[in-house]
């Protein structure tokens, strides 16, 4: 199949092909790390936003760039639900599995539901892949295998081969092209646009015609593909989703980030610092902001993570707004200057992409596991506040949030976010500017006379006293450069009011207390808890950050079989909203989801002394609705816990 | 000039202005109070106003300086001050940023950070107060300590091959590098004035003296008796001549510095001269090799090299794509990529 004899199906007699209509799929790329399977997934993401599904996405890829071709440690896979209802969730089983390789078949062929459908690419079937992927023979002749699921053995290698033809590309450059291929027939099936990608092509290998005319073809090979030969005898249509009105876009929870700091700098009329070193799965907010300089934004890639977390208390004691971002091993680092930001009590926001752990763990998997680390992990008394977005779209407004917080109160904040919200993408409602709340910023006004020698007992030089307290406990952000508020901070502890180093036992008490006090005060500054769901009864769910979407979706199920639960899903992780203690008392039960061994019950076990039950998942993927579902009933049914 | 100018010029400063009110807390006769000293008279010579200056210091007892200067100061966490500032200079490129850091703190937990601001010719101006001991920890061996060093955590004397500080720098390349001792006022304040002018970091060691620890270590160059001998002052496009009666010179003996005696045939033309302009690190960087009590140690500027740098390149990348691209509009970047419209 050349790409001079493909006719557009469009133009072509209509075979007739049924098309039927559903509510919701789940289709899944996967194939070998070097496939272009995340590309895949992007692009039938992409398309299906833009046509105006309500998508929710998972990538899963290994951490290994590239594992050796062809085993089950090199396979990388794209989990894509899409919709015409609200979705919250990638979707617990597969509708649609497509693999280029028999080790993505084995790893990725228990989560396809019964009846499903699955496309291969059979040219890759053979001994030494299926040795590879651990198969004594071949599962695609293996009738019983075969029969539970609609399989479509497509040559995709052979197919993109012929459809990239006269184009002078190399077997290697041409077979490169076979995830186009792929992409083409799912296109197909889903009756989907192939425009976005066919610009997107067009445009990222403008350089090289050749290749963005190869996989063009491949692209389109795939369409024919679908449209001409008896294998596919149906596809399908899901029509748009009833969002609520407005302009959407699609992000990820990483760009969101990136999005919502240079908001913030610009709503609080600043500039935005970031320090950064790299470090999956954070990187991409350094990336993000390092091409958004139009914005004032300077962007320093550190030499290490404790470079990085000092040089954000260098630019925050300069007045920029002063941020970094990490995961958990960097978290680490970070812990002796995030105390210092703790001492001197300046402005920062720590961004905590949270990944599996302990060490260095899964670098490219999911995990809640660091909201202790958040919590306790500096020396001595060091209380900070900590906001945990709940999906992509939120870190927009979730790091605003930390932003603002951290200037009210100055004080570094933590922000959470996890590798699923980081890399998942959903769509997103577009904000106008306008409508965003400024943030206020106030600098203590220089002085040019010079002060008076009789000063108050206890003042400071110049009479400037940088720990002198407002209503919200927070300290004045005198900067440099402004004369007459000469001072000096450090990591020794300091009289308040007048910040001389003081190691007077009192001080200290009082001093402890007193940053204590100043951040459990954030509380009556944020808005209160609130739950979906009875205001009271048997049980109530309560969860944090990027399991929002599973958790939601698990309730609404239960409430829908007139079960008596409520959710209550907590972005403000210290201090707590003022009313979460009454609300956990309200219920009979409470039952903490949570991707770790159970942080969360543990802070609410100790604070409020209720026995809460767990829901842990420690696997480095996000919850399934059904596990959710399953542990509601049994509590409900008294199996507990 | 007119009289309106007079009126805005800056106000003249004298070194008291510089002073805090804080209880200065080092040992008596402790060498970080004349640096000290020589600090404050050297700041108001240089036309800068006292807000803009901004001291950040680590951990020891040099450390504690930022908190005697009435300037704004940062006295942070071990190693980390050349960090720090950086996050000040990058933020705020037109302040002068002073490191305050000594041999434990910039060599040994904070030495990463060090190489990095060398390389990377952040504008900072950095003295590293090099006495050869832990003082704050109370007298264990430091990273520069001579092998050998008895100290409280090594009875049987160091086993450590110290490192250079000089040489450290030089192998990071650093645009400028000098040396002085704490008591000798005359040329520690022309080291800290040309450092002060530097453009790019200025890394400037002071052989200090820990009177409690160490006292002494630096004998040799600080004691006007003897140090003539011991010391060689290094001056631009002059030869390398030292001693009581300046007898004696420095001369190059294929990449083998030799210590000559002038007459007999020798005169100074046959001596190394010293170029602190050359960009090639490597003349530098033999000197710094230079070690008591083989050599007379070399006094002053090293090296004095002009380099891009790191916290104006930054600002110039800004203000270039804002030039091109006109300052950030927020709904054209929350609108950019691929959008639809559910009505």
């Amino acid at each position: 199949m050349s790409s001079s004899t493909v006719v557009p199906p469009e133009q072509q007699q209509q075979p007739e092909k049924r098309r039927e209509q559903l509510e919701s799929v789940v289709i899944r790329f996967c194939g070998d790390s070097g496939d272009g399977m995340q590309l895949a997934g992007t692009q039938f993401t992409n398309a299906s936003a833009v046509f105006g599904n309500d998508v929710s996405t998972l990538p899963d890829f290994p951490a290994e760039i590239r594992a050796p071709i062809g085993t089950i440690a090199g396979v990388s896979g794209y989990q894509i639900n899409f919709s015409s209802e609200d979705i919250f969730t990638p979707g617990d089983f597969v509708d649609t599995l497509v693999a280029m390789n028999p080790a993505a078949l084995k790893s990725n062929v228990g989560d396809l539901r019964r009846g499903g459908t699955l496309i291969v690419n059979e040219d890759e079937f053979e001994k030494s892949n299926l040795f590879k992927a651990g198969y004594p023979s071949n599962p695609l002749l293996d009738g019983e295998f075969m029969s539970k699921y609609q399989v479509h053995k497509v040559p995709m290698t052979r197919l993109t081969r012929d459809a990239v033809e006269g184009l002078g590309l190399s077997l290697k450059d041409a077979d490169r092209c076979k995830n186009f291929f792929a992409l083409g027939l799912v296109f197909w099936l889903y009756d989907r646009n192939r425009k976005s990608t066919e610009d997107w092509i067009t445009d990222k290998f403008k350089k090289n015609p050749a290749v963005a005319e190869a996989n063009l073809r491949a692209l389109r090979g795939g369409v024919n593909f679908g449209f001409s030969t008896e294998s596919f005898t149906t596809h399908y249509n899901v029509p748009a989703a009833k969002l609520a009105p407005g302009k959407y876009r699609k992000i990820t929870g990483n760009e969101a980030t990136a999005f919502g700091l240079v908001t913030a700098a610009r709503l609080a009329g600043k500039d935005l610092f970031f320090s950064g070193y790299p470090i999956t799965p954070a990187s991409d907010i350094l990336h993000e902001l390092a091409s958004m300089k139009e914005f004032g934004v300077r962007t320093f890639q550190a030499e290490d993570e404790i470079a990085a977390m000092s040089a954000v208390c260098g630019a925050a004691f300069s007045g920029a707004i002063a941020i970094t971002a990490s995961s958990g091993p960097g978290i680490c680092l970070k812990g002796e200057a995030m105390g210092l930001g703790v001492m001197t009590e300046l402005p920062m926001v720590i961004i905590d992409v949270q990944r599996g752990g302990p060490s260095t763990g899964l670098p490219t998997k999911t995990e809640q596991s660091d909201l202790l680390l958040a919590m306790f992990g500096r020396n001595g008394d060091s209380p900070l506040p900590i906001v945990a977005a709940s999906g992509p779209g939120d870190c927009f407004y979730a790091v605003q949030e930390a932003v603002r917080i951290a200037v009210e109160f100055m004080t570094p904040v933590i922000f959470l976010s996890d590798g699923y919200i980081a890399n998942g993408a959903e769509p997103w409602m577009i904000p106008k500017a306008a409508d965003l709340k400024p943030i206020v910023i106030k600098h203590p006004a220089g002085k040019i006379d010079k002060p008076s020698p009789e000063q108050v007992e206890g003042e400071g030089t110049n009479g400037f006293l940088p720990y002198l307290r407002n209503e919200k406990l927070a300290r004045p952000w005198a900067i440099p450069g402004t004369p007459g508020l000469e001072h000096r901070i450090g990591g020794l502890e300091k009289a308040d009011i007048t910040g001389n180093i003081d190691y007077s036992p009192a001080n200290h008490h009082h001093m402890v207390q007193t940053r204590m006090k100043k951040v459990a005060g954030v509380a009556d500054y944020i808005p209160l808890q609130d739950v979906e769901g009875p205001e009271s009864g048997e049980l109530l769910v309560l969860s944090w950050g990027g399991t929002f979407g599973a958790v939601r979706t698990a309730v609404r199920t239960a409430i829908g079989r007139k079960k008596s639960v409520a959710h209550a899903h907590l972005r403000y992780m210290n201090p707590f909203p003022k009313n979460l203690e009454e609300i956990v008392k309200r219920y009979k039960k409470v039952l903490v989801a949570e991707l770790n061994t159970g942080q969360l019950r543990l802070l609410i076990r100790a604070k409020f002394l209720v026995d809460a039950i767990g829901l842990n998942k420690i696997q480095g993927k996000p919850f399934l609705v059904n596990e959710i579902v399953e542990k509601i009933d049994a509590i409900l049914e008294g199996q507990t816990p | 000039m007119s009289t309106d100018s007079i009126d805005s010029a800056l106000p003249i400063l004298t070194a008291k202005d510089f002073a805090s009110d804080q209880e200065i807390r080092w040992c008596p006769r402790c060498g970080d109070y004349a640096i000290l000293a020589q600090m404050k008279k050297v700041l108001p010579t240089l036309g800068i106003p006292r807000e803009d200056f901004v001291f950040v210091s680590g951990i020891g007892c040099s450390s504690r300086f930022p908190y005697y200067m009435n300037t704004y100061g940062f006295h942070s966490i071990h190693g980390r001050a050349p960090a720090i500032a950086s996050g000040v200079k990058v933020s705020r490129p037109e302040l002068q940023v002073w490191v305050i850091t000594g041999d434990g703190d910039a060599l040994s937990i904070g030495g990463n950070h060090l190489m990095h601001m060398l390389r990377r010719n952040m504008d900072l101006k950095v003295v590293l107060f090099n006495n050869q001991i832990y003082g704050l920890t109370k007298g264990q061996y430091s990273p520069t300590s001579p092998p050998g060093s008895r100290t409280k955590s090594t009875p049987n004397g160091s086993i450590d091959n110290p490192v250079s500080a000089l040489c450290y720098a030089i192998g990071s390349e650093a645009t400028f590098v000098a040396r002085s001792v704490d008591v000798d006022i005359k040329h520690l304040t022309m080291v800290l004035e040309r450092a002060a002018h530097h453009k790019g970091t200025a890394f400037v060691e002071v052989y200090q003296d820990c009177n409690v620890f160490n006292h002494d270590a630096f004998l040799y160059a600080s004691d006007k008796s003897i140090k003539a001998d011991h010391v060689v002052f290094l001056e631009h496009g002059k030869p390398l001549v030292f001693g009581k009666e300046v007898k004696k010179g420095i001369r190059l003996n294929g990449m083998h510095p030799e210590i000559v005696e002038l007459g007999k045939g020798i005169n100074e033309d046959d001596l190394l001269f010293h170029d602190e302009k050359m960009l090639e690190p490597s003349l530098a960087f033999l000197l710094a090799r230079m070690r008591h009590p083989e050599f007379p140690e070399p006094m002053g500027v090293f090296r004095d090299v002009s380099a891009p740098i790191y916290d104006k390149l930054v600002k110039e990348q800004v203000d270039t794509v804002i030039a091109k691209k006109g300052p950030g509009n927020l709904d054209a970047l929350f609108n950019s990529g691929d959008t639809w419209v559910v009505t």
